[in-house]
């Protein structure tokens, strides 16, 4: 996997969000392991605490084992004002998960972020890549049951 | 060229992708071909049409009748209706006293005029309507300085947020001699309830680019970033998609048009991170390190990039530029009040009736958007209050509606228009939760580089959660302005200095919610 990823980037300190990006998004449990971070920086020529301080600084990289699929909601005002605490409680209830923590089955982790830019549809949130937006609570169910069904 | 009878033109955004427009897209062409429609009736893929909230939407021209909120099941009866037989179907139209009240402003528009209308992934659409003209036009009529004079002539000011003029910006970098220049789009789109410059990249990308193009003419730049969000997707790919055209074409690359002038143009991700919206902030985050804002001076237009003269401009500045060199100073000058020139892009949400976006002249009043862009209140709501210019904005009463937004005019009332988001609210909204929310984002989002903003955060945040708990003071209200305005005075970057507007704002304005949770 690294072979590859490096392949595409010249070693220069630049490309390391962009490096740590996609090891990220290519380990099965979405994060940077420790190894990783060993790697990357001797790739890089940089110091293994860098990275760690720039792991840690962005709220995209996780230095955890995530689950297979990431649950991001956003807590921003506009979502806030459109009923995003409900929907972040139905999210705990049905999850059985409290923010940061993956599901026991490891299909979900439940992640809050800052505004995604949807705000025109809020209450919204992101699972990996796809954004859900108007949220309500029946709407929410049947997202989790489509993830847990293997979607 | 082929002629068709109607072109359906469908909005692909991210608010779209998520009510299932893909879907929806593959049973109309479906549909069409059964009825053997698909060579007279045309479907255009295209960025937003600037409507939200209403679900997956189809606009037709040239009837121009907007279709909203469909469902997969509606999709027949519109093709064997409206494209059959002519007749289009009633119960499915955005409401016709909303078509009367909404007004997409076309004519008056400059950074959004293409979205909603073009295909955004193909450039030929974008050289259709007059593209990378005003790019052609520096190229090989104008020399640099002439660019930099005609984009300061226009007034032209930064769209960020601070209002900074843009050709100000740019002539302190021109003169100075360096063996690499650099533009840097800020297009890390962090403020909440802001979302203009996604709507820009994704509608019409290489309006960005010609931007950027122009600016690196004006200051002597060969290479251009655009720094973007990494939770912006699509617009991400629109872009990559748009700058390889461009080289494909001759656009970007070297020597471009037989000037002797070199570009290219790359992007750069970020990986979630408020700050690096302050530009010595991505600045750092473009060079692998931590987002944490660089001391100033020296300004990034002396040593910013690399240690190189950078141009740091906001999406929708740069986007402004090309119709400036095309159509010329004075004409741009038309748009807006005196000392605030063009159009602004809003983002508008909340209680309104049409959630979306407009693109009006500046100075246009809070009321007229809202009434005439926005649909109106919510039915059944009443106006109470807004957030203009998302977290680090303020909390604006029914007071402020007639006050004209520009950078100038609010200013006469502490207040900022900032990056253009307007969150409304109407009675069922409680200040002191709103602030909380607030406060709670920019705990979340110090970078905890300084100390006033690092403890500052934390203080405000905990102050108004035991207002919010009903364990508050009278009191703490004070100690809340006292801390912000302190961090006004002493953080190091903006993110620190800017709470204090929306707790003035929200404390002063609406006082008697913050006083009902105390006693």
């Amino acid at each position: 996997m690294y072979k590859q990823i490096f392949g595409k980037y010249t070693p220069k300190k630049e490309n390391l969000i962009y490096i740590l990006h996609e090891i990220q998004d290519q380990h099965p449990e979405h994060y940077i392991s420790a190894e990783a971070i060993k790697i990357v920086a001797e790739y890089l020529s940089i110091s293994e605490s860098h990275i760690q301080g720039v792991l840690t600084f962005y709220t995209m990289f996780s230095t955890k084992p995530r689950g297979r699929n990431i649950i991001r909601l956003c807590e921003s005002p506009p979502c806030f004002l459109k009923g995003s605490e409900d929907i972040l409680r139905q999210l705990r209830q049905l999850l059985e998960v409290k923010i940061g923590e993956t599901t026991a089955d490891g299909i979900f982790t439940l992640e809050l972020c800052a505004c995604l830019g949807v705000c025109g549809n809020a209450p919204v949130m992101m699972i990996n890549e796809d954004v859900y937006g108007d949220l309500t609570e029946a709407k929410v169910e049947s997202i989790i049951a489509s993830y847990r069904g293997g979607k | 060229m082929k002629f068709y009878r109607s072109h359906i033109l469908i909005g692909i955004d991210d608010a779209s992708l998520a009510a299932g427009v893909k879907e929806i897209e593959a049973i109309l062409r479906s549909e069409l071909q059964k009825n053997n429609l698909s060579e007279e009736i045309n479907i255009l893929e295209t960025g937003t049409l600037g409507l939200f909230g209403t679900g997956v939407s189809l606009m037709v021209y040239p009837e121009q009748t907007a279709y909203v909120n469909l469902q997969k099941s509606d999709i027949a009866e519109i093709v064997e209706e409206h494209f059959l037989k002519g007749r289009p179907v009633h119960r499915l139209i955005l409401d016709n006293t909303l078509v009367r009240k909404y007004d997409f402003n076309y004519k008056r528009r400059i950074v959004l005029n293409n979205s909603g209308v073009i295909d955004p992934e193909n450039i030929d659409e974008y050289l259709g309507t007059g593209g990378y003209e005003a790019w052609e036009k520096a190229l090989t009529s104008m020399q640099p300085e002439a660019v930099l004079q005609e984009v300061k002539a226009s007034g032209l000011r930064g769209r960020g947020g601070a209002g900074f003029p843009a050709g100000l910006k740019w002539s302190f970098t021109a003169p100075i001699k360096a063996e690499q220049k650099y533009v840097v789009v800020n297009a890390d789109e962090g403020e909440p309830g802001t979302f203009k410059d996604r709507l820009i990249m994704e509608g019409d990308p290489h309006k960005l680019l010609e931007g950027v193009m122009l600016c690196a003419y004006a200051i002597g730049a060969s290479e251009g970033y655009i720094y973007i969000r990494g939770e912006y997707k699509l617009c991400i790919s629109r872009l990559e998609k748009a700058i390889e055209q461009a080289r494909d074409y001759g656009i970007l690359g070297k020597n471009i048009f037989g000037s002797g002038f070199d570009l290219d143009i790359f992007i750069k991700i970020g990986a979630g991170a408020y700050v690096c919206g302050e530009e010595t902030a991505l600045i750092e985050s473009m060079e692998g390190n931590r987002g944490t804002p660089r001391s100033k001076p020296p300004f990034p237009g002396v040593a910013g990039a690399w240690q190189m003269p950078t141009v740091v401009n906001n999406v929708e500045t740069l986007a402004n530029v090309p119709a400036i060199i095309t159509n010329g100073a004075a004409w741009f000058a038309e748009h807006g009040v005196e000392g605030c020139t063009g159009t602004k892009v809003y983002t508008i949400m909340g209680d309104v009736r049409l959630p979306g976006l407009c693109e009006v002249d500046m100075g246009t009043t809070l009321r007229t958007i809202i009434q005439q862009y926005a649909g109106g209140m919510k039915e059944g709501k009443a106006f109470k209050a807004a957030l203009v210019g998302g977290a680090a904005g303020v909390f604006l009463n029914d007071q402020r509606l007639d006050v004209k937004m520009d950078y100038n005019s609010l200013k006469e009332y502490a207040a900022v228009l900032g990056s253009g988001a307007i969150l409304v609210m109407s009675h069922s909204a409680d200040m002191v939760d709103m602030l909380w929310s607030v406060l709670r984002f920019f705990r979340h989002e110090s970078c905890g580089k300084c100390i006033p903003c690092a403890k500052g955060t934390q203080l405000l945040y905990k102050l108004i959660d035991g207002i919010r708990k009903g364990k508050g003071k009278e009191s703490d209200l004070d100690e809340m302005i006292r801390i912000s305005n302190g961090m006004l005075k002493s953080s190091f970057c903006a993110l620190g200095q800017s709470p204090c507007m929306p707790i003035n704002s929200a404390i002063t304005n609406f006082r008697e919610d913050f006083l009902a949770r105390i006693k």
